[in-house]
């Protein structure tokens, strides 16, 4: 193999892969139109154009797509998905994206994907999110001490008006034997 | 009318006074709520980034014990995202052999079967479709007169599937904004997204997106949502939008408004709740202060509709 053609076509373990394949499917159809791009509010703080996101996807740039932050602004607004002319689930590509670098698991993705893991893991444990104990751990996975002085006026406030409640058990474990198996279906540890 | 009634994590929380005004508003319009038993959280945005078939499982949770329990009840959902994945699943699942197949899978480790039979509603288009603007005119004691209410839609209700008003240019708030006799404040930021969860992770990026919506909605009294996730971006984040050039407007649910309209108190309505909900803001709508125009005013009103 050449230098150029394994710059572009890296070598994606057992565990991207289907995710890979996915997307791959997702995407394969883009004509680089650029609606997406277009249409996207959080354009602002992306690295990659989405555009250029799926171009990436269907060369198989693994690397270069894992590094951007591209996928990580997209707030699930579903724009680019209505306005696709070519009826792509762009906004799923995007949250397939975030759990392709999240099986990856750099220093990036524990940033990144630290508010949807502790709301998952809250859902686990509790059945229905609880706020303060979903924050808490999203505190505890992103690690950074200033966050959670970030959100202490609004907690307060929230606190003081009732709005939201000490954890308790909520609904209990009712749904550990749907993750169990969730995640022996999908292979994920 | 009687629904299978989904009020989801939020509503049980930070966004209580959406449940509260939601269920009173629907008693007075004579629909009937019957809470799902045992129901759990939708995912929200947050499962798809962590697991694509728990994006489906859960909704299909929810929905198996409504199609098994709820008599082929229509299910309502208040908050946008929960109607959205509830929607989804149906969707996305029913037809697709291979994806139903493993949602079920999942949902049999619990005793459960989801068949995709339950229709899934918004709480406005029950409102559009089943209850409709005549009969909210007919219960109107308290008008809102002179009132003038931005409508707020946010992203998911309508998107990816647009199905009881256009995503483009959504409109279906309008007649109850007016049945309430209310103004309708005019813009394009309806639909424009709030940021969603990335106020937590990445504020500066949608404070950006609350600031330019807060600034569209300059001159009108009240920002109407039906999402307890925009309600909570537009509202709790208006000091910081406030330094990045936007402007602080207060913002209600159209249940809460409509609520008030049909004469329960601002207690019922737990108007003291909302964080933006100052005072003076409340002496303002107890008071209907926007009955008579401020001098001045008046002009501007013309011109504007001129």
């Amino acid at each position: 193999m050449s230098g150029a053609v394994r710059e572009t076509w890296s070598p994606a373990p057992e565990s991207d892969r289907m995710i890979l394949k996915e997307l791959r499917e997702t995407v394969g159809a883009c004509m680089q139109c650029g609606t997406c791009t277009a249409s996207c509010p959080n354009w602002h703080a992306m690295d990659v154009t989405p555009r250029a996101m799926w171009r990436m996807i269907q060369f198989g740039m693994l690397d270069r797509i894992l590094e951007s932050r591209t996928f990580w602004m997209c707030s699930s607004c579903y724009l680019c998905t209505l306005r696709c002319p070519r009826g792509l689930k762009l906004t799923s590509a995007m949250a397939a994206l975030k759990r392709l670098a999240g099986v990856a698991n750099g220093p990036a993705a524990r940033r990144n994907g630290s508010f949807y893991a502790a709301f998952m893991d809250d859902v686990e444990a509790h059945g229905r999110v609880q706020e303060t104990s979903m924050m808490q751990r999203y505190f505890i996975r992103r690690r950074d001490p200033a966050a959670p002085l970030a959100f202490l006026p609004l907690g307060v406030r929230m606190l003081s008006k009732g709005k939201v409640h000490l954890p308790g058990r909520g609904m209990g474990g009712v749904l550990k034997p749907l993750f169990a198996k969730a995640r022996e279906l999908e292979g994920t540890p | 009318m009687r629904y299978a009634y989904y009020p989801g994590c939020s509503l049980t929380e930070s966004a209580r006074e959406f449940d509260v005004s939601t269920r009173l508003v629907m008693e007075r319009l004579g629909c009937e709520l019957v809470e799902i038993p045992d129901w759990t959280c939708c995912g929200a945005s947050a499962a798809e980034p962590v697991s694509r078939l728990m994006n489906y499982a859960l909704p299909a949770r929810n929905l198996a014990i409504a199609e098994q329990d709820m008599d082929g009840m229509d299910v309502l959902a208040p908050c946008a995202a929960c109607y959205l994945n509830l929607l989804k699943v149906g969707r996305e699942a029913v037809g697709d052999r291979h994806l139903h197949g493993r949602i079920n899978e999942v949902l049999a480790a619990s005793g459960l079967v989801y068949r995709g039979k339950a229709r899934v509603r918004h709480l406005l288009d029950v409102l559009k479709n089943d209850v409709g603007a005549k009969i909210v005119e007919q219960k109107v004691t308290d008008s809102l007169k002179g009132m003038k209410i931005a409508p707020y839609y946010g992203c998911q209700i309508l998107r990816p599937y647009p199905v009881f008003d256009d995503p483009g240019k959504p409109v279906s708030m309008e007649p109850f904004i007016e049945a309430m006799g209310g103004e309708v404040h005019r813009w394009d930021m309806g639909n424009r997204c709030c940021g969603a969860s990335l106020m937590v992770g990445h504020p500066e990026v949608a404070i950006r997106s609350v600031a330019e919506i807060l600034n569209a909605a300059r001159g009108a009294d009240a920002i109407a949502t039906v999402c307890p996730l925009c309600q909570m971006n537009l509202e709790a984040y208006q000091a910081k939008a406030a330094r990045a050039g936007g402007r602080r407007v207060p913002v209600l649910y159209l249940t809460q408004l409509m609520g008030l309209a049909m004469g329960l108190d601002d207690k019922a309505m737990r108007l003291s709740d909302n964080l933006t909900m100052t005072p003076a803001v409340r002496r303002g709508i107890a008071a209907r202060a926007w009955a008579e125009p401020a001098p001045g005013q008046g002009a501007e009103t013309v011109e504007a509709s001129g």
